[in-house]
């Protein structure tokens, strides 16, 4: 839980106003947090790509945005990734649940693990991976970063960081 | 009538409103026909005209109207309940629905045939949805930007397209430019 509120904080910190999310079992904490959250307007998308249009209105709009998803989603979001937030330039820093990872449970998501960091490198988005708890103390330069680069980054924060779920 | 009959119809209501419009032939007959800062083009990303028009909506004052297709909100049909549920009375979803996909040479969709778009929307919980006919589509418009209610506009049309050019805009000059008229719009 105390990952899921220093994730919030540091949003908050950094003015980030405007939070979609796709749910997670490793995120049912920062979802809940986020959706209580006065300063923060959580719009919770049903897809991933549907999401990140959501936060390219959000970010035109004078908020700064946020998605929160997992990474199993990364494929569907290939497109809107490259032609709507990479082409026309704009920030969108995303918290991803990194499902498959050392500590996973569930068989399937490994396959989607393996192909993770590559479909990020493929799109040549800034990668960072939060494995200890501790690791939480970048944030706050890495959604600067992201709003300064007015690009896309992924934060993987894998089942050792969350400390299971 | 066809799409750009409609789009000419509309530009005097249009023009001076924030106008996220979708990708390939209805940007491109917008931008031949008026071209505006207040008018943000879609280069890519088919589906998402209507989920950057409402995060716009939710994001700050200005009026927002998202030019759609029936193609392109059943690639995204996941944004009718996400609108329903997060109501922004600054937004009119505009829905061009010719039962085709018009941009990729007229192939029917399922809005032409069992599927109505409106009954979605209605199902989805959109309280303000309004199906018409093309000829009554300026009407509709200037009643939807007086309600101050967020309104779901289902127009049917004739499938068919124009000729007209490609927009030649690098998309960060849309988007700045675009982004300049949501500031003075809030100033």
């Amino acid at each position: 839980m105390s990952v899921s509120n220093d994730i919030v904080q540091s949003l908050v910190r950094n003015k980030v106003e405007f939070v979609t999310t796709v749910p997670c079992k490793q995120l049912a904490g920062v979802i809940d947090i986020v959706e209580n959250e006065p300063s923060i307007m959580h719009v919770p998308s049903n897809k991933e790509d549907e999401g990140m249009g959501l936060c390219a209105g959000a970010y035109m709009g004078g908020k700064r945005p946020c998605i929160i998803m997992q990474n199993t989603a990364l494929g569907v979001t290939f497109n809107t990734l490259s032609s709507l937030t990479q082409f026309y330039n704009m920030p969108l820093p995303m918290i991803i649940s990194y499902r498959g990872e050392i500590g996973e449970k569930v068989a399937i998501q490994v396959e989607m693990a393996k192909h993770t960091k590559a479909l990020l490198d493929e799109l040549k988005i800034q990668t960072y991976h939060f494995h200890e708890p501790e690791d939480i103390k970048d944030l706050d330069s890495i959604l600067n970063h992201t709003y300064m680069s007015r690009k896309p980054t992924a934060i993987l924060t894998d089942s050792n960081f969350w400390g299971g779920y | 009538m066809i799409r750009s009959d409609i789009i000419k119809n509309l530009l005097p209501v249009i023009r001076d409103e924030l106008v996220v419009c979708n990708i390939g032939l209805p940007s491109q007959e917008l931008h031949m026909m008026d071209d505006q800062p207040t008018n943000f083009y879609m280069l890519g990303t088919m589906g998402l005209s209507s989920s950057i028009g409402l995060g716009l909506a939710l994001s700050q004052k200005a009026k927002v109207i998202s030019i759609d297709g029936d193609g392109s909100i059943l690639t995204n049909l996941g944004t009718m309940p996400t609108i329903a549920n997060n109501v922004a009375d600054n937004f009119i979803l505009f829905i061009v629905d010719n039962g085709s996909y018009g941009s990729t040479g007229d192939q029917p969709t399922y809005a032409g045939q069992k599927t109505s778009l409106a009954k979605v929307a209605e199902a989805c919980g959109c309280e303000n949805v309004v199906e018409c006919q093309a000829e009554e589509a300026v009407d509709v418009m200037k009643a939807a930007l007086a309600s101050d209610k967020m309104t779901i506009i289902v127009c049917k049309c004739e499938s068919g397209n124009i000729p007209v050019p490609v927009i030649e805009y690098d998309a960060p000059v849309i988007k700045y430019r675009f982004m300049e008229e949501v500031k003075r719009k809030n100033a």
